[in-house]
Parts: structure tokens; sequence; C-alpha cells
């Protein structure tokens, strides 16, 4: 499975690959940006992990944050993995605010 | 798996909102929200539905204040290097910026991430690295793991983190103007939970949903908001759930809790708000650069740090006026030449307004 950090614009259709804001020079990372990557290798202390953000970009994210196994979805900001991802809840998000409208549509 | 898009449910969403026909006004507080706002059109969409979203202080940079700037200005003209994230290196000073003291010759660098200053401590142990740490609670624990892990002693924090809730609380106190809800930050929740909010929403009866940001993320929260304001309730919801636990992450609080202790501090366009800083607490004095520094910082004892002449960034913060409305904006002050701080950040509102309209 892989990772693809897209956001398509609603009005002009476009789509691009958010991945920029990782760059490690980070002159324009905003402060609160958190990027979705899956831990493809973790070290024995746990203390960094091999992040894969999808097309090809994977970068060493600190763990010190978060109880994490190999394969997990995380959260990474200015470096830190700061939340584990649900994988499960990801999925069935689009499926749940479905729901929530069809709900009030009845109510 | 992680990209929302359907189309299809953003119209429903919008359409919904529009029959609801309401005229209600939302506050966020985080830059990432304002540029998925003003990116995606999301902002004329929502107005043309009867609901306005403002910016409220959620940009770390920005609400960052100018006795903050000159303590670090100071501290890399008087010989220490100094490393932080890229938007503060340009944010405009009494009379100079971290770039242009780079320029006249200081050591100043600009970092992703505090692992990448303490490396620098690492590498070169005859320098005094001074991280100048910005960001709410999404940063702030990683400025604590990073001190619990003991680094060098040439390497200190000068800690201008910030906690979010005082400000919600300090708005709603302050009331000059109507808020119906807020949008809350996701990142910061994925840290604090949803406790921390509880309160805003049983004392001043405001609705409250944490949302993620995506552009229907977003639609999804304000629909949300809609549904609380309409059936008058005024409760925390969250629309983040795949990142956002109701507990937030235990283990970044605790890391938090045992480096950092609440202090009372100003923000820009703020007074000074209760318990809404972060002090490095006693037992790590050693990294705190204020302490460590003391001698070289004490001129600025008494001293008033006024905000640039004709600069509104305070009123934009506390959402009493658009980016547009300022005299300065676009003119006197733009993002080659800004004047306040909400034209440097990539997160300050006019940077954002500033960026998109050109666009458009």
């Amino acid at each position: 499975m892989t990772t693809v950090i897209r956001e398509k614009s609603l009005h002009m259709g476009r789509s691009f690959v958010r991945v920029n804001f990782i760059n490690t020079r980070g002159s324009r990372v905003p402060v609160c940006l958190a990027i979705p990557g899956k831990i493809v290798s973790l070290d024995a202390k746990k203390e960094y992990a091999t992040v894969d953000y999808g097309s090809g970009t994977q970068r060493q994210a600190n763990v010190t944050l978060v109880e994490v196994q190999l394969g997990d979805y995380v959260l990474v900001h200015a470096g830190f993995a700061i939340q584990v991802i649900e994988e499960s809840e990801a999925k069935e998000t689009l499926k749940l605010f479905r729901e929530m409208l069809a709900f009030q549509g009845e109510g | 798996m992680f990209s929302l898009q359907d189309k299809q449910l953003a119209d429903e969403i919008i359409s919904q909102i529009k029959k609801d026909d309401v005229h209600l006004r939302f506050m966020h507080v985080c830059g990432t929200h304002q540029d998925t706002l003003i990116k995606n059109g999301l902002d004329s969409v929502l107005e043309a539905c009867g609901i306005t979203i403002g910016q409220g202080p959620g940009c770390p940079v920005c609400v960052t204040t100018p006795r903050e700037i000159e303590e670090i200005l100071l501290l890399a003209r008087k010989g220490k290097t100094v490393a932080t994230f890229g938007d503060m290196i340009r944010v405009p000073g009494d009379t100079s910026s971290l770039q242009q003291l780079k320029a006249d010759g200081c050591d100043v660098r600009t970092v992703y991430s505090i692992d990448d200053a303490v490396r620098l401590a690492e590498k070169n142990p005859a320098k005094d690295i001074v991280f100048m740490a910005i960001g709410f609670e999404t940063t702030a624990p990683t400025t604590a793991s990073t001190v619990l892990r003991v680094p060098p002693l040439n390497f200190s924090v000068l800690s201008c983190h910030r906690v979010i809730p005082p400000a919600l609380h300090s708005l709603l106190e302050m009331g000059e103007m109507r808020i119906d809800g807020f949008i809350e930050p996701g990142h910061v929740s994925t840290i604090i939970g949803l406790q921390p909010f509880e309160s805003l929403s049983s004392r001043y009866h405001v609705a409250q949903v944490v949302a993620g940001f995506e552009p229907l993320d977003l639609l999804m929260a304000v629909w949300m908001l809609v549904r609380q304001v309409k059936a008058g309730d005024a409760r925390v919801e969250n629309e983040y759930t795949r990142a956002v636990r109701p507990e937030g992450n235990v283990k970044a609080q605790q890391v938090m809790n045992k480096v950092f202790t609440h202090t009372d501090v100003k923000w820009r366009g703020f007074p000074v708000l209760p318990k809404s800083g972060l002090l490095l607490r006693n037992k790590y004095e050693a990294y705190d650069a204020r302490k460590k520094y003391e001698d070289d910082l004490v001129e600025f004892n008494d001293k008033e740090f006024p905000d640039p002449v004709g600069c509104l960034c305070g009123e934009v913060l506390r959402g009493l006026i658009s980016s547009k409305e300022c005299p300065l904006f676009g003119g006197e002050c733009t993002p080659d030449s800004p004047v306040g701080p909400c034209m440097v950040s990539v997160e300050g509102s006019c940077t954002i307004e500033y960026r998109y309209a050109k666009k458009k």
C-alpha cells in the first residue's frame, strides 16, 4: 500500500503531491503541519524510524513520543512522530461522513 | 488511504449547510486550516452559505512577542549560534531580523527539527547553540523529549512555546466579537486530546469541533458546528478521529509535563495570558537560555518592546479584522518586505491572503 499525500482543489481540479513540506532545509514548513507516513524500519532502541511518505520519499523520524511498531502509520511533525494514525478509522472516515449526512437527511 | 477526496460528498455537505440558512461566525486557530480554506476557495463557498470563518491566534511565529524576538537577536549579536525554524528567521524586530544579522556575519541556522540543532551542538563543541523554540502543543513535546535525552551542555533552549486553550478563553472573555464556534486545531489536539477544550464550552456555551486538514475535513467540521448551534448545543466534537484520540497522546503529555511548567506570558495582540507559556523546570535550567545567558539579557530587564508602527497583526490575531483590512497590507507590508509576522509566516493569515489573492 502506498501513501500518497495529495490534496485536490475542489474548484480547480488540480492535485499535487505535498511532500515538498518535508524538505529538510525547511524554510517554509508550517509549524503545526504534520504529515502521515508508514514506518518501514525501526532502530533497536526505538528512538528513530525510517518513515515512507510515498512517491519514493523516505526520511528518519524521531519516535520517542509514540509507541510504535513496524508498519504503523504515523503523523510526523518537525522530525518527530506525534501520533499513530488509526488505519481503520482513516479507511472509515468517508463512510462515517456519508452516514452522518444521510442520518441528518432523514432527520 | 489518507487522502479524502469525494466531490459528491463535498457538494452534499455544502448543500446541507446552505439549506440550514444560517448566519454564523466561526474561528479556527491554525495556519494550516487557513491555508486549506483559502487555497481551495472554501472561504467563499462557505460565505455564500452564510458562514464566515476567521483565523485567530493560530500561528506560533505570529504570536511571538517583540520582546522574544529582541532576546534572540541580542543573543545572536553576542556571538551565540542561533538555530530556529525557517519562518522565524525573517520576522522583523525593532531594528533587524535574524536574516539581517546573518547577512551581517552572525551565526544563524535554519533547522527543520530540534534534533538538527542538537546535532549542530554535538559537532561544534566550542560553539554555544541557542534553539529558539516556538510552537504550540504540537511542537513543545519535541523540545521536551530532546531535553530529557540530555543534549550537550553547549545547547540551550529559548522557550517561546505556548499552549492554545488560554488564548481561546481570553478571546471569549474579552468578547470583542461574536464567535459562534471554534474549529479546533487537529494536530495540537493529537497531543492534548479533547478534555482541555471542554471548559470553554461549559463556561461560554460555545460549539467546538476538532478538525483535520483536508478540504473535506473542514467542510465536515463546519457542518458539525452548524448542527450544534442549531440544536442549541455547546460541546467538543471530534471530526479528526483518524488521528485524535479523546485522551490525546498521553506519552507526549507526560514528557511535556516533566520538562515544562506553565507560566504567564504575553502574546502578540493579547495581554499577559495566565498559564499560557511553557517554561523549563528548574531541574533543566542548564538548558534554559534565559537563565544561562541572564547576564547577556540583563539589559532588557524592565524594557518595553512596542509592536511595529502601524502594524495591525494584533487585531488580525484576535480575529477583529481580516488581513485585507490592514492599511499596510500589500503596500507597505508584503512577504518580500514584511512589517509584522503575519506577513512572514506561511501560517500567517496575511501571507496566505497575499499568496492566494495574487493568483486569483
